[in-house]
């Protein structure tokens, strides 16, 4: 076992201790903090750096995967012992290392990116808490522990978002985000508590006795639950409700376009790297579980099927709606939701190593895209609005190169760019999937929308007529430099999974890797068909945009003006904020309403009677008291003092009232003695 | 001769006096006075038993009267010693300004 | 019937002049008059004790009453005279005093009148010895220790009676006063009670035969 594993838990840690000493920073200390948490992150990604080394290498002793974990005890209740621990396997690492690295491009953008607002403390803080809380779930071995730093994200995520939480939209997108993945969240909350009661731990890995090892998926695969449905399929189901929540799947994904609202840096890290992929990853975690089915065939099994029509479903819905948008940014929130689609495809129905490879490249071009979209809106002085710019290529040249190669690796045109091959692997994996075609037809077409709306925001943003007011300018080179860094890594990080060379899906699978071009060949044919795809995608946009470009951000959109009524439904979301706001927010306000009038009337009533019957009583004491009680002991205390005072009135200090006294003892004795003689 | 009870008679009378006066009176010389009068008279009474008593020639009455006397004579030196302590401390003789050790 | 004669003339004058004195003693408004007064009283009383025969103890009553304890009486007036306030004549609580007083006399004068053992006495035996001679043997055999404890209880009184009445020094703060102070104040206030010491003391000498 290599002695990183001990350690691993320094990289998350760091960025938590980072984020703790910035909250105790004043705000003004801006360059401080920004330090400390980029060097946090920097250190963080030397060590994923040094736990991914040792997880490269042959494997030792045949098949499987290289995996040592960690745990120990948290704490003990009766004969129980509730245990974390964390795990070094492939997919971690992999992980770990995108994750920091491109957190890392993306906190040095930050450092340019906020450099005029005054709150830039507090921001690196809440970066480094996301970043801590993001690695706390990559390294974690216990479902337990990867639920804490889930609940930890969601929480950053909500600081982030609402993070110029003076803008109400800012406030309101952010109260929305944590909510909506509560909503998802209970589900993970229920399945693992669920987990809990079947195998009686929560360890993914624990030789041999871990909930995702063979012994504990037999005992689990023998088990059904109400209707028939295996106990593993209920709680695989609740599990993926968790990461539909968290990674933006239909119908859970409005809080996304929204979350917008935050800082672009925050949109990146967001959106591109991190707290969407937190979803993709937990189904890529638990995927052995996910696995189990009675059938035993692969990828067929009932919570697989609901991941990839999901999948499918959201891929295609997001691209829809993304071609109606204008802002800059919700354009690409929209297209992330619709990609997080295929990942969740890809992984229901290809697979671990399928679903994670177009999330790594998704990591790389789309936190570009964002990096570059926020250098964008930078340039052009806060702007948004795709149909308000125009013309930008030669104002901001390097801006628009590395966002040229982000979009074409997004909308996967082949061969060069990383998008193309980890799509087409999903898409591969879609075509053999043996439950039916359907989801190979929509992510086909959803391929061709992402180019369409890709193509059409390039051509809105850097080409036509410029249509700003002010003059643009070219960001600053510490936003530009994470720029370029992060295209060159969407150009390359494709080359880990073409089919001829599929280095990824042996690392992570832990199969033999093989240098192989006939299986180049062998998906020729699903290449072509894709190429051809994207190609549509391009050229129909083009022809669009480029004939009847908007002459002004008044005009209407060329597919507006053709198809009034879907472009409608398109650019408003297809409704389905207004469709919650009708049903979802509508019920829950009748139900408040309802609760409200219960509550002010027949609970206050049942409190306010228990309350009167209190007073009642109390008073009923308090009369006791005052009229029994301290009336006997005030005429007691009366009579005594009264006594006393009589006592007191004898002892006057007057000599001669002794004296009086005395001569009337004398008066008496002589009676006294007179009558006992008389008797 | 005088029976006996017409002295005893005239010693409770002047007891009486005593007492009254010692009742009555403000000023703690006469209050002392009325205290002698009826130690008077309480001697009288001793000598009155004497004398009539069978057993007149043992003295006993008499002897009682002579220590009575000189307890008197003590009593009476200290008693006015210490009124004129309390004058000193009150400027005044009048008893009812003397009441400082009342309970 | 009784005789004129068996009244007892001499007895009643004595009487009546004592009781009138000693009510004069006590309700006079000068203090003065009220000590001579109690003089006449004890003069009285001097005279009772002379009838009944007891010539010692009424020259006794005369030296040490007379002489010493009503001078000394009459000088503690004069010491204290600026004192005297004029009283208001009947208050009620001289009143009170009054009856308590009326009701003791009733109750040791009805027994007496009303006794019947008391006229059972015999009226009168022969006058007693009570010789001084006598007396003074008595006291030096029979009643040694009570004399010499009377003369114990003298010596405390008269230190006492110095003691008391010794004058508070002004700043008394020092707890042992000055000898010189003490010599002074013992010598101005201690004249009456010296006066009852020197009479008492020559009195007790003059019992010896």
């Amino acid at each position: 076992m290599p002695s990183i594993v001990n350690y691993l838990w320094l990289i998350p840690a760091l960025p938590l201790l980072a984020a703790g000493m910035i909250a105790l920073l004043k705000q003004r200390h801006r360059s401080l903090s920004a330090s400390l948490s980029i060097g946090s992150l920097a250190i963080s990604l030397g060590l994923s750096i040094a736990a991914f080394v040792p997880t490269l290498g042959p494997i030792e002793g045949g098949g499987g995967v290289k995996r040592w974990v960690h745990n120990l005890d948290w704490f003990e209740f009766g004969n129980t012992t509730l245990r974390l621990g964390w795990v070094l396997d492939p997919l971690t690492a992999a992980m770990l290392v995108m994750v920091t690295f491109v957190g890392l491009l993306i906190f040095i953008y930050s450092v340019g990116y906020m450099a005029h607002d005054e709150n830039a403390a507090r921001f690196f803080c809440f970066l480094s808490l996301f970043a801590a809380a993001m690695l706390g779930i990559l390294i974690s071995n216990s479902l337990l522990l990867l639920f804490m730093s889930w609940e930890l994200v969601g929480l950053a995520s909500y600081l982030l978002i609402g993070f110029w939480y003076h803008k109400p939209s800012a406030a309101a997108a952010a109260k929305k985000a944590f909510i909506t993945t509560r909503i998802g969240d209970m589900g993970f909350l229920l399945g693992l508590l669920w987990l809990y009661g079947e195998t009686g731990t929560l360890l993914f890995y624990d030789n041999g006795n871990g909930c995702l090892e063979q012994s504990a998926l037999n005992r689990l695969n023998t088990l059904t639950t109400a209707g028939g449905m295996g106990v593993a399929t209920a709680i695989s189901l609740l599990l993926f409700c968790g990461a539909a929540g968290k990674s933006g799947q239909v119908p859970l994904h409005v809080w996304l376009p929204d979350a917008m609202e935050g800082p672009t840096p925050v949109s990146a890290l967001i959106h591109a790297a991190t707290m969407v992929a937190a979803g993709v990853f937990l189904i890529a975690r638990v995927f052995p579980l996910m696995d189990v089915d009675p059938a035993n065939v692969a990828g067929s099994s009932t919570a697989l099927s609901v991941v990839t029509w999901v999948g499918a479903v959201t891929a295609v819905f997001a691209a829809l709606i993304a071609v109606g948008q204008n802002d800059i940014k919700r354009i690409l929130a929209y297209s992330t939701v619709s990609q997080l689609g295929y990942m969740m495809l890809g992984l229901g129905a290809g697979g671990v190593a399928v679903g994670m490879f177009h999330l790594l490249t998704h990591a790389f071009f789309k936190a570009l895209l964002f990096l570059g979209a926020g250098s964008v809106i930078h340039g052009c002085h806060e702007e948004q609005d795709i149909r308000r710019m125009g013309g930008l290529r030669r104002q901001m040249p390097t801006t628009f190169l590395t966002y040229a190669i982000g979009m074409m690796a997004l909308s996967g045109v082949p061969l060069l760019f990383s998008g193309f091959w980890s799509k087409d692997e999903i898409l591969h994996a879609a075509s053999v999937w043996p439950v039916s075609r359907l989801p190979f037809y929509l992510g086909l077409f959803g391929a061709v929308l992402t180019a369409f709306y890709m193509t059409r925001q390039m051509f809105f943003v850097f080409f036509g007529k410029q249509h700003l007011g002010k003059e643009a300018h070219e960001s600053p080179t510490v936003m530009t430099i994470p720029l370029v860094i992060l295209a060159i890594a969407a150009v390359l990080v494709g080359f880990w999974g073409t089919p001829a060379w599929p280095w990824l899906h042996a690392y992570l699978t832990g199969h033999e890797l093989h240098l192989d071009l006939s299986a180049l060949a062998k998906s020729a044919t699903l290449m072509l068909i894709s190429t051809a795809v994207v190609a549509l995608g391009m050229i129909s946009a083009w022809r669009l945009y480029t004939r009847k470009t908007p002459s002004s951000p008044q005009a209407l959109d060329p597919l507006e003006a053709a198809q009034p009524a879907v472009f409608g439904v398109l650019k408003n979301r297809a409704y389905i904020d207004e469709f919650y706001e009708a049903t979802v927010i509508r019920l829950n306000h009748l139900l408040s309403v309802t609760s409200d009038v219960l509550d002010r009337f027949l609970w206050n009533g049942l409190v306010q009677l228990v309350s009167l019957m209190a007073i009642a009583l109390a008073s009923v004491g308090k009369a006791l008291d005052q009229f029994v009680i301290n009336l006997g002991f005030d005429g007691w205390c009366g009579g005594l003092k009264q006594g006393a005072r009589g006592f007191a009135r004898l002892q006057n200090g007057q000599v001669q009232s002794y004296l009086r006294v005395i001569g009337l003892s004398l008066v008496a004795l002589v009676v006294v003695l007179l009558w006992e003689r008389r008797r | 001769m005088t029976p006996l009870h017409y002295y005893l008679i005239f010693a409770a009378l002047l007891f009486s006096v005593g007492l009254a006066g010692a009742l009555m009176r403000r000023n703690a010389i006469l209050v002392l006075i009325g205290i002698e009068l009826m130690l008077n008279a309480a001697n009288l009474n001793f000598i009155a038993f004497w004398r009539y008593s069978p057993t007149a020639n043992e003295l006993v009455g008499l002897m009682f009267v002579l220590f009575s006397i000189g307890i008197a004579a003590a009593e009476a030196a200290v008693g006015l010693a210490i009124i004129i302590s309390i004058y000193r401390h009150h400027r005044s003789t009048q008893l009812q300004h003397v009441d400082r050790l009342k309970g | 019937m009784r005789m004129l004669s068996d009244i007892p003339i001499a007895f009643l004058m004595i009487a009546a002049v004592t009781l009138v004195s000693a009510v004069c003693a006590m309700s006079l408004r000068n203090l003065v008059h009220c000590g001579l007064c109690l003089v006449l009283t004890f003069v009285g009383l001097a005279a009772t004790y002379l009838h009944l025969s007891a010539e010692f103890v009424g020259f006794a009553q005369v030296l040490v009453y007379v002489g010493a304890v009503a001078i000394l009486i009459v000088f503690t007036i004069l010491l204290t005279r600026n004192a005297e306030v004029t009283l208001s004549p009947v208050s009620q609580s001289s009143l009170v005093g009054l009856g308590i007083a009326i009701a003791v006399c009733g109750s040791l004068v009805l027994p007496l009148v009303t006794s019947p053992s008391l006229r059972r006495l015999p009226a009168q035996s022969l006058a007693p010895d009570a010789q001084v001679q006598r007396i003074g043997e008595k006291l030096m055999a029979q009643y040694v220790i009570p004399l010499e404890a009377l003369a114990l209880v003298l010596t405390a009184a008269m230190i006492g009676a110095v003691v008391i009445a010794m004058r508070d020094d002004p700043e008394r703060n020092d707890p042992s006063p000055s000898p010189q102070n003490q010599k002074d104040t013992g010598s101005v206030s201690n004249s009456p009670a010296g006066t009852a010491l020197n009479s008492s003391s020559s009195t007790s000498s003059s019992q010896r035969p």
